[in-house]
């Protein structure tokens, strides 16, 4: 049975610097069928679809769209070839209103022509069962509403092939449920689409056929029904491992940290979290859940004395922490890690290497005006050694190591001032399956030693195999603090829009 | 369609950055020369005479090195502010504003104080001027985050303009036949020579030892170059931000404020509205092309310098108008700031070979 | 009065050329900080061109191509070669300035031929400049001045009524999604550096053939500046930038008519007012937050499409 391809990749190779990010790739997608892009983070899903899209040359091989040869000098000739991708940073105009995101790059009347704009803008959306405002801005729209956004631009444009990149990273399993619903409406209408994915679930889920892809290769192609889990893992890893993570529990837990009724308002002037409180205790791993930017950036930022709360308090022991600044926190003597969800834009200087990283906790601590870096080198090197990080040296910027070595460097620079509560947010965002695991058991460990760790994380079912319990975000309220043991995902998943429902889809 | 590929390289080896950092100049001295051509000037003449008349005797080397001496001491203020990311483009007017506070108490309180303390003091009101005029945008900056590009570059025009009213108005020189122009110092407000060039030579060379040291060796240079890379790193950290920006923008200023003084004290002899004369522009290239590094900057700028002195020789020697370096010195510089392109990016010609497997 | 704010038109037309020119750069995503040497570039070479051939048509034309010239410099440095923006409009206003050195020196003191100064004599337009007030303000002016208007109301309704002008704005708010969307981010950065320098050029040329039809080498003393300045103080916007120029044009001359007045005040204070409001400008503009005013955010950010 033959039928016909839309998208045929031959022997792709990409080089980024020292990067192989793509090696001698192949890949075919059906017309009409779903196709999962799978692989971990960093196997090269995202570069090989973004030469797909025009964005990247590649170095060599060959693209045929529908049986045609097909070269792209830029992104206007995939579009011209009925390609649309939908990025997983959203690539849209934030001062603009939806339409007026939708017609960039149009070649149509020379006037824009706002009425006739929106009327088939709703046509379009009607038959998709997509749901946007034309008139609203980019800037007012929740994740949801850009990524229905980002797919009715691309309609637009006559796509026939659509490509999305992580479009669930940002959703709950609700509003997932109702991508997938798109999706399926998208393929009875002809539209083939890749979707780019690292969870399992999902690919089973939704898709008709998948390619693994593993560091920059591609090592197969399957039939979705014929195939399962264990086996895609071991596609898409390279050897068998087992996924699930040990937690113990202990008694004779006492209470760090206590935040009671917190409250901060972002510099928009609304409220980013609103009367929050829970508790954590030593020999404990809390976990964060909520749709991304309900608060869980504040709430970090808050208790590490980075953002200023408009009301509320939060105990470290017994001293009331709330309103002190980082300097205040390490000149207390409170021993607090943070691990922020931007590495390099917070938590390191990327342009710096591992010493004048390690430096950064520090030199506030030495006396005098000079700097001295002597026992941050020895440091360095300990740290190094026993997280087993991957450098040519210690004096080499930290941005040029790869994501899992950077989360490295900064959680053992965290761990080396043995905190008694380490606070950390994404922590394993953008690292491969081993070096996730490594985080996940480096944190472990500290729980075993006593430390209080509060985990915000995105991957609900890591936060219910990791963390004893979980506390749910939603618009930057406690929705509900649950006991890992006695809930599903999809109990969590309410939660994470529990409160806001009449606002979902509007 | 696609004949020319750009990627972004990874490393290049020293050797070869100074090779394509010297093939830049080479090609913009080739340019120049036919645009001195079509003009009908004798290109090979003109940059011999540009040579010679930099360093062909010892006394336009004296003249190179005046020239050099305010350029290094502001290209080591502005490579302090941009070490933060802070986009001082008022040098200009740092400069002027240190040397209407040198001006100030060179008139008002020579004859009073011995030579040397006369001259401490018009270099510490000097560094304090060019701070002030550092330190009001670093403030607004610090605390309300305003855009600082346009705020420096507008305060040079304020120091102009108040300096032009007073050379015309206030501190006008009655005794000077009617030319608007402020008293010229007294012989004690003048900075002494050594070696047959002024003493600000000396201060040149500490500037840019004190600026390496400081950058390198200090809790403060360290924090400077930690906003520079990342503010939210340098909150992560505990640091105070606002001291810091306004701590390097006072060092800035008054380095700054300092070139003022030495162009007061020991070129122009009194102040003049113009006594920044591009400077502070300039240095702004010259620490850009020196890579934010003290030690380059000193041999950038005596490069552009010899071109300055060259082109001033050439008016004199040749009747060719001095401006003919001033054009030179454009297009080396639209060159190099090219060039370095191809340090960070590789070309590739043709399409991509593609491996055929027989 | 009225013959007052006459003048201030006429004061700001060098510079509505430039806000407008450096306000259409900038919109691409590009801050060009050589206004200052391509209105330089854009005087000396409308002059050349003047007192060679007599003919006002291409006097205008050499300007704006000297402008144009000087900006191609910046695109080929910004765009192309990915360079620093700050430092090469720096960089362009130090060679414009040298080149205007140069080219004007033999020039020194000669004047703009009088079949120039003739063709930019004062026009009234028939009825609007028979209007009490606005016609011996705005239309008695002239072409040069008319060209003002007519570029200024074109801008506006480029940048708001047309596809190519949404085009530009999402190129200098996010280049990364105008460039997927398919607009071709090279050659919408080249031609609206192009025309912002052109509109420099132009401003220059008004300074050297109309205003004051004498060479002398200092001709744009600073406008250059002003005008970046004043394309924040309007927020981005063409007909605003208008009334902009108008008003610090009007600055530049109050201090000679306040003394002419009797009043004892220095012009070189109050030459001082235009920086100092627009540096209120910029700290205002810090405090609120109307999107719609804010600089557009892809600004002095160099686009390259395979960043990672």
């Amino acid at each position: 049975m033959e039928q016909n391809l839309a998208i045929e990749m031959e022997s792709i190779s990409k080089i980024f610097g020292d990067l192989k990010a793509n090696d001698n790739v192949n890949l075919s997608v059906r017309q009409g069928e779903v196709h999962a892009l799978l692989g971990e983070n960093g196997a090269g899903k995202s570069t090989l679809m973004n030469m797909l899209a025009g964005i990247y040359t590649p170095d060599s091989g060959v693209i045929k769209i529908n049986g045609k040869e097909a070269r792209f000098a830029s992104p206007k000739d995939s579009i011209a070839m009925g390609i649309g991708m939908i990025h997983q940073h959203f690539k849209l105009v934030d001062v603009m209103t939806a339409k007026e995101n939708i017609i960039i790059g149009r070649k149509q009347s020379f006037f824009v022509k706002g009425k006739a704009l929106s009327k088939s803008i709703k046509e379009l959306s009607d038959r998709y069962g997509l749901d946007v405002d034309p008139d609203k801005k980019v800037y007012d729209m929740s994740v949801g509403e850009k990524q229905t956004l980002e797919i009715i631009k691309v309609l637009y444009r006559g796509a026939k092939i659509l490509i999305m990149d992580e479009p669930t990273a940002v959703l709950t399993p609700q509003e997932i449920n109702k991508l997938f619903r798109v999706i399926r409406n998208m393929k009875q209408q002809g539209c083939s689409i890749v979707i780019i994915t690292h969870k399992l679930n999902e690919v089973m889920e939704i898709s008709d056929r998948v390619t693994v892809l593993r560091k920059g290769k591609s090592v197969g192609t399957v039939v979705t029904k014929d195939v399962k889990v264990p086996a895609l893992i071991e596609l898409m890893v390279g050897r068998k491992i087992d996924l699930s993570i040990e937690r113990k529990t202990f008694d004779r837990k006492k209470t760090l940290l206590k935040v009671d009724e917190v409250t901060v308002t972002d510099k928009d002037g609304k409220e980013a979290l609103s009367g929050v409180s829970f508790d954590l205790s030593s020999h404990e791993i809390l976990g964060v859940a909520g749709v991304a930017g309900s608060g869980q950036k504040e709430l970090c930022e808050v208790i590490a004395g980075l953002a200023r709360a408009t009301g509320g308090r939060i105990y470290f022991e017994d001293e009331n922490i709330l309103g002190r600044s980082p300097r205040d926190i390490i000149k207390m003597g409170i021993r607090m890690g943070f691990i922020p969800e931007d590495r390099l834009g917070m938590g390191l200087v990327g342009g710096m290497d591992i010493v004048h990283n390690i430096v950064l906790k520090d030199y506030q601590n030495q006396p005098g005006i000079l700097l001295k870096r002597g026992p941050c080198v020895e440091k360095a090197k300990k740290i190094v050694e026993e997280l087993d990080i991957q450098t040519p040296s210690i004096y080499t910027p930290v941005k040029k190591l790869s994501g899992g070595n950077v989360q490295k460097v900064l959680l053992g620079r965290e761990i080396d001032s043995s905190p008694k509560v380490l606070i950390t947010a994404y922590a394993v965002r953008g690292l491969d399956i081993g070096a996730s695991y490594k985080i996940y058991d480096l944190l472990s460990e500290q729980k075993e030693k006593g430390v209080g760790i509060l985990f915000v994380g995105e991957d609900l079912d890591v936060l219910l195999e990791l963390c004893d319990r979980v506390m749910v975000l939603c618009h930057g309220r406690v929705t509900g603090i649950v006991d890992s043991d006695k809930v599903t995902k999809e109990d969590i998943g309410l939660l994470m829009t529990g409160e806001e429902k009449e606002e979902v889809g509007a | 369609m696609d004949f020319i590929r750009i990627t972004k390289r990874s490393d290049l080896p020293r050797s070869k950055e100074i090779i394509i950092t010297i093939l830049a100049v080479a090609m913009s001295i080739v340019f120049a020369g036919i645009i001195l051509a079509v003009f009908g000037l004798n290109p090979f003449e003109i940059f011999r005479e540009i040579i010679m008349g930099s360093v062909g005797t010892e006394m336009r080397i004296k003249q190179t090195i005046v020239k050099a001496v305010p350029l290094i001491i502001t290209s080591m203020g502005i490579i302090v502010a941009f070490k933060m990311k802070f986009w001082n483009i008022g040098a200009e007017g740092q400069i002027t504003m240190g040397a209407l506070g040198a001006a100030w108490v060179a008139i008002n309180l020579h004859g009073t104080l011995p030579q040397p303390a006369l001259l401490l003091l018009m270099m510490a009101a000097a560094a304090i001027c060019g701070g002030i005029w550092a330190f009001i945008p670093a403030v607004f900056k610090a605390k309300l985050g305003t855009n600082e590009t346009i705020f420096t570059l507008m305060l040079n025009y304020v120091a102009i303009k108040f300096v032009t009213y007073l050379q015309y108005g206030p501190w006008r020189d009655p005794g000077a036949k009617g030319f608007p122009r402020i008293e010229t110092f007294s012989q004690d407000a003048v900075l002494p020579s050594l070696g047959g060039v002024h003493t600000g030579w000396i201060i040149a060379v500490l500037a840019t030892v004190f600026v390496y040291f400081f950058m390198k060796s200090t809790k403060l240079g360290y924090e400077i170059a930690v906003v520079g890379e990342s503010i939210e790193t340098a909150r992560y950290a505990g640091m105070n931000i606002s001291k810091i920006i306004i701590a390097a923008m006072l060092i800035s200023g008054g380095l700054c404020g300092i070139t003022g003084m030495i162009q007061a004290s020991a070129v122009e002899k009194t102040l003049v509205y113009g006594i920044a004369n591009n400077y502070g522009f300039t240095a702004i290239i010259t620490a850009w092309l020196s890579k934010l590094k003290a030690g380059y900057a000193l041999l950038v700028c005596v490069a552009f310098a010899m071109l300055m002195q060259g082109g001033d020789y050439i008016q004199i020697a040749m009747g060719v108008s001095s401006t003919v370096s001033d054009i030179v010195q454009g297009l080396i510089l639209f060159f190099i700031l090219g060039s370095e392109f191809f340090l960070r990016y590789k070309v590739h010609l043709g399409r991509a070979v593609e491996k055929e497997v027989a | 009065m009225t013959e007052f704010l006459a003048a201030c038109v006429v004061a700001g037309t060098p510079l509505a050329f430039a806000t407008v020119g450096e306000l259409i750069t900038e919109k691409s995503g590009n801050m060009n900080l050589g206004v200052e040497g391509m209105m330089l570039m854009g005087a000396v070479m409308g002059f050349l061109a003047g007192l060679s051939t007599s003919s006002p048509v291409i006097a205008v034309c050499a300007a704006a191509a000297a402008g144009a010239g000087g900006a191609l410099f910046y695109g080929i440095l910004t765009v192309s070669l990915k360079a620093n923006q700050v430092v090469c409009g720096l960089t362009l206003t130090i060679f414009g300035t040298g080149f205007a050195k140069f080219v004007g020196e033999p020039l020194m003191g000669s004047s703009a031929p009088s079949e120039i100064t003739g063709f930019f004599g004062k026009i009234a337009i028939p009825l609007l400049g028979d209007i009490p007030v606005i016609g011996p303000v705005f239309f008695r002016q002239d072409m040069f001045v008319y060209l003002s208007y007519i570029i200024c109301v074109l801008a506006a309704v480029y940048m708001y009524k047309t596809r190519i002008g949404l085009n530009l704005k999402a190129l200098g708010e996010n280049t990364a999604a105008a460039d997927a969307s398919g607009v071709n981010v090279t050659l919408y950065k080249y031609a609206h550096i192009l025309i912002g320098g052109a509109l420099c050029g132009l401003g220059g040329a008004y300074l050297s053939l109309v205003r004051m039809p004498i060479w002398q080498e200092d001709i744009v003393n600073g406008r250059g500046w002003i005008a970046v300045a004043l394309v924040i103080f309007v927020g981005w916007n063409p007909i605003k930038g208008f009334f902009g120029a108008a008003l610090f044009g009007g600055l530049s001359i109050l201090g000679l008519r306040l003394q002419a007045m009797g009043f004892n005040v220095s012009q070189y204070l109050v030459d001082m007012i235009p920086y100092i409001a627009t540096i209120l400008i910029v700290i205002f503009s810090t405090y609120k937050k109307k999107k719609e005013s804010q600089p557009p955010a892809d600004l002095s950010n160099n686009y390259f499409r395979e960043e990672r």
